[in-house]
This record gives C-alpha cells, sequence and structure tokens, in this order.
C-alpha cells in the first residue's frame, strides 16, 4: 500500500486509463498546455499530445456536447469542467442530452462520456465558484453521479467511470487534492453503486460522502473520546444509490444523521431520511438530524464561508443531539 | 445522375409527402399524440442532401425528422410505428416524431432542443478526426437554431479544431411564429458563418436537383479540406409550425406563393421537361408510394405496443 494524495489517484487512474485504451481522450478547459487548473494532467499533454489532451475553447456546451457526439460515435471521452459551477451552462448537455439520448433512441448506442468536475466551497471563490450542487445532478435518471471522498475511492471508481459505459458525472473537492490516504499497490477498480462503511461504530450513524466523509471521520475521533462510536457509511455514489449498507447500519444503531457540503433543502440528505423513514420505520428511535450548508449563497469573506459551511463541531453537535 | 437515381428521388419526396400527410391524419385522429412537425414542403432540401452523401456519412437532424428519416432509409413502417409509439418504431415507441433515429443507416436523430444537437453534431466528427477516418457529419437545422448560444460554439469549435462538418441550414422564414427578421441580425443567415472564417454558400431548397449538387460540392470540400461548410437552404414549409398552430403570423397570399413552388411539382416538371420518365411512369411511382404508406400505416396499426417492462430498458448500459 502506498499512501498518495487524491491529486495524484486521479491522475493515476486518468493515465493508467489511458496507456490501457487509446479510445480514451481528454477534452476541457485548460488541461494541456496548462496543466489543468488543479495539476491534476500535469505532464499529460507532453506524454499523450494535442490528439489526446485537447485543449478547448471556454464553451461548455461545446465541451459537453462535443464530449457525448464523440462517445456515441464510439470513443470514450473525458470532459473535464474547470469547476461544477460552470455545468449550469453546460446544463441541457448533461440533463437533455447525455442523460436521456440513449434511451430516447431505444438503447441503439452507448454513451461512454466521464464528466470529471470540481466542486465544494472553502477557498474563497464567492458565490458562483463555491457551490456543491451535486443533488441536483443525482436527480436525473440516466446519469450516473459519482463522489469519492478518500485516494483509494478516487482512483478505483475513476477507473470504473472511464470503463463503464454510460455517462457519468465524477465530482471531485476543491480543498481535498492535497488529502492523502493508502492506495492498493497496481491494477484495481471499485465498482460504482456501492456504498461503504469506512468506519465501523454501534452508537449513531452518520451517512455521508466526499467532504463530508473527511469532516465526518474528524467529528467521530472527537465523538470517541467521549465513548460515542460512530458507524460511517459512504455513499461514493449517489446515483445509483445504494442504501444497503446505510440500512444495514441504521437497523443496528436505530439513530443516524446525514452529512453534506451541500444545501439542506432538496438535498442528498433529504433523500437519505425519506428512504430510511420509508424502508426502516420501525428501527426509528429518534429523529434523524441534517447537517449541511445554511441557505445562503457562499459569502467571499471567511468568517462568514466557514459559518456558512458544515464543520466538525456541527456534526459532533447533531450526533450528541440524536444520541440524547 | 442516372435515370433510376432521378426516379428514386422522386419516390422518396413523394413517399415523405404522403407518409406526413397520412400522419396529419392519425394525429387528428388521436391516433399520435405530443408534438408532430411537418416537413411537408421541404421535401427537396433533404432528400438532395441526403442523395449526395456517402452511407459513412453521419446525419443527425432536428425535430422535423420524419423526411430525413426516410431518406436514410429506415423504412416507413418504421417512421409511421414511432409515430403511433409502437414497439416495432426505430426508437421502439420512445422518442415519437420528434426522435427518430437509426445508427444502422447513419442516422442520429430527431432532436427536440433548439440548436441542441449542434454541438452533438461536432462531437461525431471529434469522433471521426479521433479514430483518422474522413467521414462527414451532415447537420441540419433551422434558421431558428442560429440565435441560440449552442450554434455559436458548435460552429468556432468546427473551425477551430478543423471538424469535417457541413453545417446545413435550413431557412424556413420563420422559427415556430417568429420571422427571420424579427429574430435574427442578420437576414443571410450564411454572415454568420463568415464570422467564423468558414466556406459557404446558399441553394435553392426548393428544387432537389439545385440542393443535390450544392451538397455534392459541400461535402467534397469538408472531406478533402479536413474543413467545415456552412450551406444555406432557402425553403418553406407548407403546413403550420406543428399539429394545431393557427399560423396568425403569415399572410395565406406568402403561403400561397410559396406552394405555387411545390418542390415536388418542380421536381415532376423537370423529369417530364427532360423526358426521364413520362407522366404514367411519375404516376406509378406515387401509386407505388401510395400503396407502401397504405402498408405502413396498417403495419403501425396492428404493431404491439411496447411491454410495460421496457419502461425501466436501456436507460443505462451497464
Amino acid at each position: 500500500m502506498a499512501k498518495i494524495t487524491m491529486r495524484e489517484a486521479i491522475s493515476q487512474a486518468l493515465m493508467e486509463e489511458m496507456d490501457r485504451d487509446p479510445a480514451v481522450f481528454i477534452m476541457g478547459e485548460e488541461v494541456g498546455v496548462w496543466g489543468g487548473t488543479y495539476a491534476v494532467t500535469k505532464g499529460f499533454y507532453d506524454k499523450y499530445g494535442p490528439d489526446r489532451i485537447k485543449d478547448t475553447p471556454i464553451a461548455e456546451n461545446a465541451i459537453i456536447g462535443g464530449a457525448i457526439g464523440a462517445a456515441m460515435v464510439g470513443q470514450r471521452p473525458i470532459a473535464e469542467l474547470m469547476t461544477i459551477n460552470f455545468a449550469f451552462s453546460a446544463m441541457d448537455y448533461i440533463v437533455n442530452q447525455a442523460a436521456k439520448l440513449r434511451y430516447m433512441f431505444g438503447g441503439q448506442f452507448t454513451l461512454p462520456l466521464v464528466i470529471r468536475a470540481v466542486g465544494g466551497g472553502g477557498r474563497q471563490l464567492g458565490a458562483t465558484h463555491s457551490q456543491t450542487p451535486d443533488a441536483i445532478f443525482a436527480h436525473f435518471p440516466g446519469l450516473k453521479v459519482v463522489s469519492p471522498g478518500t485516494p483509494e475511492d478516487a482512483k478505483g471508481l475513476l477507473k470504473s467511470a472511464i470503463r463503464s459505459n454510460d455517462p457519468i458525472l465524477f465530482i471531485e473537492h476543491a480543498t481535498m487534492y492535497q488529502v492523502r490516504g493508502e492506495v492498493p499497490d497496481g491494477e484495481y477498480t471499485i465498482p460504482i453503486g456501492k456504498s461503504k462503511i469506512q468506519r465501523e461504530g454501534g452508537d449513531l450513524t452518520i451517512v455521508t460522502y466526499c467532504k463530508g466523509l473527511e469532516l465526518s471521520m474528524k467529528a467521530a475521533e472527537q465523538l470517541s473520546k467521549e465513548g460515542i462510536e460512530a458507524e460511517i457509511v459512504d455513499l461514493r455514489t449517489l446515483r445509483p444509490l445504494d442504501m444497503e449498507p446505510v440500512l444495514e447500519s441504521f437497523k443496528k444503531t436505530n439513530r443516524a444523521i446525514v452529512v453534506e457540503e451541500g444545501w439542506k433543502s432538496y438535498g442528498v440528505g433529504s433523500e437519505i431520511v425519506s428512504r430510511i423513514y420509508e424502508e426502516a420505520f420501525d428501527y426509528v428511535d429518534a429523529p434523524i438530524i441534517r447537517v449541511a450548508q445554511k441557505e445562503v449563497p457562499l459569502p467571499y469573506n471567511r468568517t462568514l464561508e466557514q459559518a456558512a459551511l458544515p464543520q466538525v463541531a456541527d456534526i459532533v453537535a447533531a450526533a450528541k443531539e440524536v444520541l440524547r | 445522375m442516372k435515370k433510376e437515381q432521378l426516379l428514386d428521388l422522386y419516390y422518396q419526396m413523394v413517399l415523405i409527402r404522403r407518409v406526413e400527410e397520412r400522419g396529419a391524419e392519425l394525429y387528428q385522429a388521436g391516433k399520435i399524440g405530443g408534438f408532430m412537425h411537418l416537413y411537408i414542403g421541404q421535401e427537396a432540401v433533404s432528400t438532395g442532401l441526403i442523395a449526395a452523401r456517402e452511407p459513412r456519412d453521419r446525419v443527425i437532424t432536428a425535430y422535423r425528422d420524419h423526411g430525413v428519416a426516410l431518406n436514410c432509409g429506415i423504412p416507413a413502417n418504421e417512421v409511421m410505428a414511432e409515430l403511433l409509439g409502437k414497439a416495432t418504431g426505430m426508437s421502439k415507441g420512445k422518442g415519437g416524431s420528434m426522435h427518430m433515429a437509426s445508427v444502422e443507416k447513419n442516422m442520429w436523430g430527431g432532436h427536440a432542443i433548439v440548436g441542441g444537437h449542434l454541438p452533438v453534431a461536432a462531437g461525431f466528427a471529434i469522433g471521426d478526426q479521433y479514430a483518422k477516418n474522413d467521414n462527414v457529419t451532415i447537420c441540419m437545422f433551422g434558421d431558428g437554431a442560429t440565435n441560440i448560444g449552442y450554434f455559436h460554439e458548435a460552429l468556432n469549435l468546427s473551425k477551430t479544431w478543423g471538424l469535417r462538418v457541413l453545417w446545413v441550414c435550413e431557412n424556413n422564414v420563420y422559427g415556430m411564429g417568429t420571422s427571420v427578421e424579427r429574430a435574427s441580425a442578420v437576414t443571410d443567415i450564411r454572415q454568420k458563418a463568415e464570422g467564423y472564417g468558414m466556406k459557404n454558400a446558399d441553394a435553392n431548397g426548393m428544387d432537389v436537383m439545385a440542393v443535390y449538387e450544392a451538397a455534392q460540392e459541400a461535402l467534397a470540400y469538408v472531406r478533402k479540406e479536413g474543413q467545415p461548410y456552412f450551406l444555406e437552404v432557402d425553403t418553406y414549409r407548407f403546413r403550420g409550425h406543428s399539429m394545431g398552430d393557427p399560423e396568425r403570423y403569415r399572410k395565406q397570399d406568402e403561403v400561397k406563393k410559396w406552394q405555387e413552388n411545390d418542390p415536388i411539382g418542380i421536381f415532376r416538371k423537370y423529369l417530364l421537361d427532360k423526358k426521364t420518365a413520362s407522366a404514367k411512369a411519375l404516376d406509378e411511382i406515387e401509386d407505388n408510394v401510395e400503396e407502401e404508406v397504405n402498408k405502413a400505416v396498417e403495419f403501425a396499426e396492428t404493431s404491439p405496443e411496447p411491454a410495460l417492462e421496457d419502461l425501466y430498458a436501456d436507460i443505462y448500459a451497464d
């Protein structure tokens, strides 16, 4: 097992899959000569050349629309959105095209497309560049939405995404590229659509993913010092959603909180809580609490920004609340 | 063009007309749901265009797609079955009038978001460029689509990257009920392609031979030069934008004037003047089409509905 950063894990996954399959290419803003705005594709342009590392104009409809077309005719493009906030510019392509074309034409073709996008707040980028709109995209059948929280999962899930024949939105977090974690040596993949227990515990269940996992792990350490053992279920994939490990854990602990960075209203937590109530109502011992972003556009000022984002202390408090 | 080919073009144009006339009847009888946009009046455009393509050249169009589907060789049976939402339609009844595609015939739809398919067309050409072949993607759209951002992103990318796309603007004077001069900064649409440094031309869309010749020249250029090309085709839809269009935005005189230039009538006269075929031979083609369309309607009406369990089929491949 080697300990590497999230950035290295994603970069390795891309490189391994490009080496494995000549149909894989990358297109996006500043992916080539610049080396990627988050330096994930640094060195790729020199190694693979302009045919496989395509710098695009700043034109998100052309990027995602173009990648969809190339995927429909047999290539395996990875389209990179500089940030997920720009996905709104390409909404028609993600929602109306990628998620629907195969179904609408009776399954005549596959659409093997990966859209990589960076999301999340915490970098003082202001309201338009700091969003976590994952739940919006997870709303649409036809799309798969993956958002890993560890380097191991990032690498294994991205490799699976590139090999998948479906359109997949792969969401990374802007503040997590330096997060280090152990990854298996050599070749491995992790199946899409499988939640995972990242920490075992018997007192309560924390359901989370991506940045929420990092925060929840820290919160669990604090809680442990006070004799509270949290079990953490990492969703990893938002659609298709794997509720099995969530329900299994909940049936054991009977208490849960859901942690996400996106806004609380209509969010991932809303979905998880509904599903628990629908599928495990008899096991509910306390109201389930959602820890999420405050209902404001994210401000620039650091203090205000942090006040709006979910914090470790919020998770600890919520955990104690459901155990009260 | 050889006699058989010319007669085949005549057959295709009449087939589109009859399929749609019957489609309109079935729509009014409540057997076809949703939106339906008729191509009647514009038959010469796709017929001339598709006649000039090689089978490996991809075709993609907007929602006024029945004619293109037939020109690309999708059987009338399947077109009619899709209109009726039957399992035997080429999109298994899940697409309907606006979403007809056949990968086998290299016809990639049938797209209902105005201008939405233009970047996808550029994407086909990206795929072909990546595969290092010289296939051309023929992308058709209306004048209305040239005012939306997708159009400009797609044209810009195609020229910047040297993509083999033949952009074909069917200028039928109205985007829904809004005329070109009320919606577009320039009424000569191809000026927009000029802005991207793209080679362009225009053609009379009521004359199938004019479209064919313009398309041949355009396709040869795109294939040889590895560059996009913009062809503006002037045409007119004889019917409303879609079924149930009250047509308050245009005068009957204007419609009549265009109808005097019926593309089928023009081509029929051309064939008779050139003595390519006798009136009797052309009538025979029309009779054959009538029979083919009758059979297509019967096929569609007697075809099964999609199975309920197919509701969940083909959302994902994995």
